[in-house]
């Protein structure tokens, strides 16, 4: 292989298109249409589809506060953390998306790390900021990462075994080439699960604890002001995308493009992952603005109680239909 | 007018900050917030952290007590910052002026960009409030 494919290439993938660049714009307006929806829901108009670029853009030309007393590398590494986990989950999402012979065996685990990273700088950086809401903030995030760190784990696996053990996400989309897992019992247990761990990860109100506007204003991001927030911002943005993109690819699998002089795309599956996506994403602003935030024990005994057993079951189904060669299941 | 500011012009997030008021002003800041006025079709949010602020909404007439408060608020907000003053009582101390409880008012303290009067002020009128306020920005 020449230098250009080794180095270049790789770092123009976690800059520009499936990175940093593309899953920021993508997540700003998913971001907007989070808020458009929402208004609509509240019988509003909202506001126009250029508000969260011009919230971030605002925010870069703000001061940048640190509190007395404040780790300063804790409180500015944790947004750098958060924003490029975020671009490397986009990148290698949409790595493996587009071309499933890229990957490397073992990259959903790599995944399953990185996912967790934007929660963890939450965490760091709440800390970090040396304020007693933030502090709130931070320990409820660190409750809520354990919560639904279990069934998170148990869906994806439910998805490893109906992909025959496959443990490269280049394989689990191709495992889906004539019949997406969504369409098995499974399938869609699996999907419940991941559409509730989204939910929390992205920290949208049934489960927005560690942030509750209303209650801890701001929580974790309390004291962050400036570049450091809008950096925050930028990486729930474009997690706000990506989760979404990746239970769809998860549970229906790539679209087998071909490019042998010719590009071969089938059109009508590209069009159904974009169509799951806006349906992913409307289902989770639909549910953030029809339910009040719970309490946190609440919120952690629902994800260990009947989210993990829905998973549990998930896998167990998965098992048994890979085992005996039920498809259904 | 840089980038910058025409996007603070554009997403001003609003920060709720009653100096002791007789709740009306407040009462009608959070009308302001319903969805009949939806001002986030203007890119206007109510934040809860000072820190997060670009606009503050000061109402109240501001007695002693709250004094030493309002600079400290004023010192935490980052800048660039702009100042509301809502109401007869944070324009002028209305019917406390003279009071021996009463520490000025606002604009001896803050930098006000704009005075939006009334006892209590309508909705409407708080929105072009804000819009003077923000009309401020341009020339800088």
């Amino acid at each position: 292989m020449n230098p250009v494919q080794e180095i270049v290439y790789p770092i123009l993938w976690l800059l520009l298109f499936p990175g940093l660049v593309f899953a920021g714009v993508m997540g700003l307006v998913i971001t907007w249409v989070d808020r458009k929806v929402t208004a609509r829901v509240q019988y509003r108009v909202g506001p126009p589809w250029y508000q969260p670029f011009a919230d971030v853009v605002k925010l870069l030309g703000k001061e940048t506060i640190v509190p007395a007393g404040a780790s300063r590398l804790a409180f500015f590494g944790a947004p750098l953390v958060a924003i490029s986990a975020a671009a490397l989950i986009s990148a290698m999402t949409w790595v493996a998306f587009i071309w499933p012979q890229r990957g490397f065996s073992g990259d959903i685990f790599v995944l399953l790390y990185l996912l967790v990273l934007p929660s963890l700088a939450l965490v760091l950086g709440g800390a970090a900021a040396r304020n007693p809401l933030a502090a709130v903030g931070a320990s409820r995030e660190m409750k809520l990462i354990l919560a639904y760190e279990l069934p998170f784990v148990l869906a994806l696996a439910s998805v490893i075994v109906k992909a025959g053990n496959a443990i490269r996400l280049g394989d689990i989309f191709a495992a889906q080439e004539t019949w997406p897992f969504l369409g098995s019992i499974s399938g869609v247990l699996a999907l419940v699960v991941l559409f509730l761990v989204t939910q929390a990860k992205l920290g949208l109100v049934p489960f927005d604890q560690a942030e509750a506007e209303t209650e801890i204003m701001g929580g974790a991001l309390i004291e962050y002001s400036g570049a450091a927030l809008a950096a925050f911002k930028l990486a729930k943005a474009m997690l706000y995308f990506t989760l979404p993109v990746f239970v769809t690819f998860l549970l229906m699998g790539g679209v087998q493009t071909r490019f042998d002089g010719v590009l071969y795309v089938d059109t009508l599956k590209i069009i159904w992952r974009i169509v799951a996506v806006l349906l992913l994403v409307v289902g989770i602003v639909v549910v953030r603005n029809t339910n009040p935030r719970v309490r946190i024990e609440t919120a952690v005994r629902f994800f260990w109680g009947p989210v993990s057993f829905l998973a549990v079951a998930a896998a167990a189904l998965a098992a048994i239909g890979k085992t005996y060669g039920i498809w259904w299941l | 007018m840089s980038l910058t500011l025409k996007a603070l012009a554009k997403s001003p997030w609003v920060f709720h900050l009653s100096t002791g008021s007789c709740n009306n002003c407040d009462i009608e800041v959070l009308d302001v917030l319903t969805p009949r006025f939806d001002v986030e079709r203007f890119g206007v949010l109510l934040t809860g952290s000072i820190r997060h602020a670009d606009c503050l909404l000061v109402c109240g007439a501001m007695n002693r007590k709250c004094v030493p408060r309002v600079k400290r608020i004023w010192e935490q907000a980052p800048k660039p910052c702009l100042v509301v003053a809502i109401g007869s009582c944070a324009l002028g101390q209305g019917i406390f002026r003279g009071s021996y409880a009463m520490g000025g008012p606002v604009d001896k303290y803050l930098p006000v960009s704009a005075y939006v009067p009334g006892c209590p002020p309508k909705p409407e009128a708080i929105i072009a409030g804000v819009v003077e306020a923000l009309g401020t920005l341009k020339g800088k």
